[in-house]
């Protein structure tokens, strides 16, 4: 429990500091922060639909940035998620609608899994090796992927061979057999959470449980010492990163299946990006992943509420967010605003 | 001569563990100060206290005279306290210089290479530490590393430098050479807190001792006034044997045989040159040589780290120099590399996970991939009961413990296991002597019982006084192979200095 609480402390600290650095940024611009953070908390979880939608925007998040957080366990920097999320979405959109007459119980694992094993291989095989063999770095490699991945599917929406007839730069509906229902009735949340909490607690076992992932974070912490206890080295290089690819493509695939139902030009709002801060944050456990993913999706929901009831602009979400993410990525100051803390209170008692 | 350095009662708390309990230490003008203490008696958490690494939870810290507050070494180096770690903080691709003057560059920001490189020189020439200021670090010996340590620390004026185990990883050479360097800076009114294992060194060198048991400082004495057996009693708190008692050399069955190995380097230098040898069951087998003569090449292809060139290892009458390093394990082979840091542990690990590196997946302790932790954790505490890994919570990463203790967990995963061929560098390199004692009683233990060792060290004395056969290699090439018993230190010393010749007129 105590190791619990001491894993999540400098996370949460990093929020709330960030919390009060926007209140003095609003109250310094004339906002009322009380205000603007009571609506970002309606927005985000006032009423059930607004549950619902911070809960369906959280599920890509949770599961791209688990296939982020699992190359960073291993020691990689997998920056290629977002374009890894669009194949694993052609994927599932392809298979969600050329194939007729399939029960759902086969249509959707099938989308699912056709999409994984894509984004596994775009995300594994060629930055995987070249960075085993060559040590090219995956930073470059993922990146470049990405690109390739992202342009490719404008190609194939704009009138390339996945665009629909007509003139709007959009994929067929998938067939209804391929569609994760909803579960809330006008919201986006679909049974799609379920995947994404399944695939946290998985990917929790299958990091710190299996002989694997002990190999991958072995791999991760020291490659020599790894070497040296007879590990293969660049084979965990190409495994992890593909699992992690393999995750950011599952991610893809929910959302067409559970959220968008066809891939349109512009479908993504970068979770892919937003997925390595997810990861960051929750220091890089999985479970920790779930609920990092949950502050930013309501970050995002709260923010529009916001901007419509107490008239801050929704830009000071994402000043917070990066004020989060600047904490997070600079915990050493944290510390030291600590000692400082810490020395202050000494001397109020010498004195 | 007035104190420098004061330490008052200093006490520094680490979750589950006191690491310094009420510490008080006096360190006069020009002296050089040792200070012993068994592995996590907290001398390095004491050390980074002084250089404002670690806060402590209490006590005080004077500076000539003046206290110290220090909330960090830059601080700590401002005031003249220079320190050069346990394990070197040096930036491996820049060169010498860019580490000396890296964080108080002169001309500020526009980095003047010239005047850096003049300053530097200058530097040297005053405190005797010849070096090339533009050298890559990564192409320097240990011994040379260690030497832009200490320029680091007086191109930034120090009066006090501190020195947490600096002989640790030198040959006996360079240890005389910063011996030198210290008598000098000694000379020149600069006091040294000098730790070591070593009781030797701490008696050729050092003018006080401080004493340190469990996170206390248990007594200061002056040098002259003490002995080995004193400091180690002291240190141990109970009476330490430093002779070893060995049984009978009886040897069996050739467990490793090497014949014509020849290995190169990453630069295709041939490091390693027709080198032949057998090592049989109930034997040590103890390579001596200068650091550098194709050791770690050597021990590398033994353990398919490294390919080898030419030349057939047997392994029980198999050929195994084809095989990868994990079959070579499975064939009970087990392995101390030299670096416990960066090859032997993984410093983020816990000591229980560290402690199945080797083994994680037989069915020991995995079952269909998934790793059985009820199994991991008996394993652990036996094994940090058996090497008295201290502290004894086993969920603590390996990074947190102690310098000496880490070796423990390398030397309790690879000798615990009982293995029928060890090879082991460096084995009990940054251990006190009490453990050391012990190790050397395993390793002894683990040749009763039949198992066969290969002992790489860099010291002549645990060579010498564990080895049935010595073997000294000389430039990649063993000059000859001597027998335990009438080896002198002399002779190995001629051989390992390359001298055949003079070393057969010894035997005369
Ligand atoms: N960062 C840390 N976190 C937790 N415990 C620590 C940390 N650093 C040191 N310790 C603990 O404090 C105690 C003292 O450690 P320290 O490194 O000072 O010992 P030492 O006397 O230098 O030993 P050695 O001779 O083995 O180097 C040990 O029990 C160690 O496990
Ligand atoms: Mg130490």
């Amino acid at each position: 429990m105590n190791k619990i609480l001491k894993s999540i402390y400098m996370p949460i600290l990093a929020v709330i500091i960030a919390i009060i650095i926007g209140s003095i940024i609003m109250l310094v611009t004339g906002f009322n922060p009380l205000a603007a953070y009571a609506s970002l908390f309606i927005g985000a979880f006032g009423t059930l639909p607004n549950i619902a939608n911070t809960l369906a925007n959280a599920v890509p998040l949770i599961i791209t940035g688990l296939g982020v957080a699992i190359a960073f366990n291993a020691g990689l920097f997998n920056i290629g998620a977002e374009g890894q999320y669009w194949i694993g979405a052609i994927v599932a959109t392809w298979i969600g609608y050329s194939f007729k007459g399939l029960p759902w119980y086969i249509h959707i694992p099938f989308a699912l899994i056709g999409a994984m094993v894509a984004a596994g291989l775009w995300g594994g095989i060629v930055p995987g090796f070249a960075k085993a063999y060559t040590g090219a770095h995956e930073v470059i490699t993922t990146m470049m992927m990405s690109y390739v991945a992202i342009y490719f599917s404008h190609y194939l929406l704009e009138f390339g061979p996945m665009m629909e007839k007509g003139s709007v730069p959009q994929s067929p509906l998938i067939k209804d057999s391929a569609i994760i229902p909803t579960i809330l009735r006008n919201t986006q949340l679909s049974y799609g959470i379920f995947i994404a909490i399944a695939a946290a607690l998985f990917v929790y076992w299958l990091m710190y449980k299996t002989v694997w992932g002990y190999e991958m974070r072995a791999v991760g912490f020291n490659q020599r010492a790894s070497k040296y206890a007879g590990m293969n080295v660049p084979l965990n290089i190409v495994l992890s990163l593909s699992l992690s690819g393999i995750f950011a493509g599952l991610a893809g695939a929910v959302q067409i299946l559970g959220v968008q139902h066809r891939l349109y030009d512009s479908f993504t709002s970068g979770y892919g990006y937003t997925a390595i801060v997810v990861a960051l944050l929750a220091k890089n456990n999985p479970i920790g992943v779930v609920f990092s993913a949950l502050l930013f999706a309501a970050l995002g929901t709260g923010s529009q509420y916001m901007q419509l009831n107490a008239q801050v602009p929704g830009q000071l979400a994402d000043v917070i967010t990066g004020l989060i993410i600047f904490f997070v990525a600079a915990d050493k100051i944290i510390e030291v605003l600590k000692s400082m803390f810490k020395k202050q209170k000494k001397e109020e008692l010498a004195s | 001569m007035s104190a420098l350095l004061e330490v008052n009662n200093i006490t520094k708390m680490f979750p589950k563990v006191r690491a310094n309990d009420g510490v008080n230490l006096v360190v006069e003008e020009g002296e050089i100060h040792a200070i012993l203490g068994e592995n996590g008696a907290g001398k390095s958490t004491l050390m980074n206290i002084i250089y404002g690494l670690y806060r402590p939870d209490s006590g005080e810290l004077k500076f000539n005279g003046e206290v110290l507050n220090l909330s960090g070494p830059h601080e700590a180096i401002e005031k003249g306290i220079g320190m050069v770690h346990q394990h070197f903080m040096l930036i491996p691709v820049l060169t010498v210089a860019e580490n000396i003057v890296l964080g108080a560059e002169p001309g500020g920001i526009s980095y003047n290479k010239k005047k850096a490189n003049e300053l530097i020189r200058e530097i040297s020439r005053n405190y005797h530490l010849e070096i090339d200021p533009d050298a890559k670090v990564k192409d320097l010996s240990v011994g040379l590393q260690q030497r832009v340590e200490i320029l680091k620390a007086f191109y930034r004026h120090a009066k006090l430098l501190i020195l947490d185990e600096p002989t640790a990883m030198l040959t006996p050479q360079e240890t005389e050479e910063l011996f030198g360097i210290m008598r000098n800076l000694k000379n020149q009114g600069i006091s040294i807190i000098f730790i070591s294992h070593k009781l030797d060194e701490v008696k050729e060198i050092s003018d006080k001792v401080t004493v340190m048991r469990r996170g206390k400082t248990v007594g200061t004495l002056n040098t002259k006034e003490t002995n080995e057996q004193e400091l180690a009693n002291l240190m141990v708190g109970r009476e330490v044997v430093l002779r070893l008692e060995k049984s009978e050399y009886n040897p069996g069955d050739v467990v490793l045989s090497v014949k014509d190995l020849t290995v190169s380097d990453e630069q295709n230098i041939e490091k390693v040159k027709n080198v032949s040898f057998d090592i049989r069951s109930g034997e040590i087998f103890g390579l001596a040589g200068i650091d550098g003569n194709g050791q770690t090449e050597l021990i590398e292809a033994l353990m398919g780290l490294r390919p080898i060139k030419s030349g057939v290892i047997k392994y029980n009458n198999n050929n195994i120099e084809k095989l990868p390093t994990r079959e070579r394990y499975k064939l009970g082979i087990s392995y101390i590399p030299q670096d416990r840091q960066q090859e032997g542990l993984i410093m983020k690990f816990s000591v229980a996970d560290n402690l199945i590196l080797k083994e994680y997946k037989n069915s020991q302790y995995s079952k269909n991939g998934v790793i059985q932790y009820k199994r991991v954790f008996e394993n652990a505490s036996k094994k940090v009961e058996e090497f008295d890994i201290r502290p004894t919570d086993y969920n603590l990463l390996a990074g947190n413990l102690s310098g000496g203790n880490q070796q423990k967990i390398i030397l309790a995963r690879e000798v615990g296991s009982n293995p029928k061929l060890l090879i082991a560098v460096q084995p009990t390199r940054g251990m006190d002597v009490g453990a050391i004692e012990y190790i050397h009683k395993r390793l002894l233990q683990l040749r009763d019982e039949g198992s066969a060792i290969l002992l790489v060290s860099l010291e002549l004395e645990e060579i010498m006084s564990l080895s049935d056969r010595i073997g000294v290699i000389h430039n990649g090439v063993i000059m000859d192979i001597l027998d335990g018993k009438s080896a002198t230190r002399e002779k190995i010393g001629l051989l390992m200095a390359g001298s055949q010749i003079e070393a057969k007129k010894v035997e005369v």
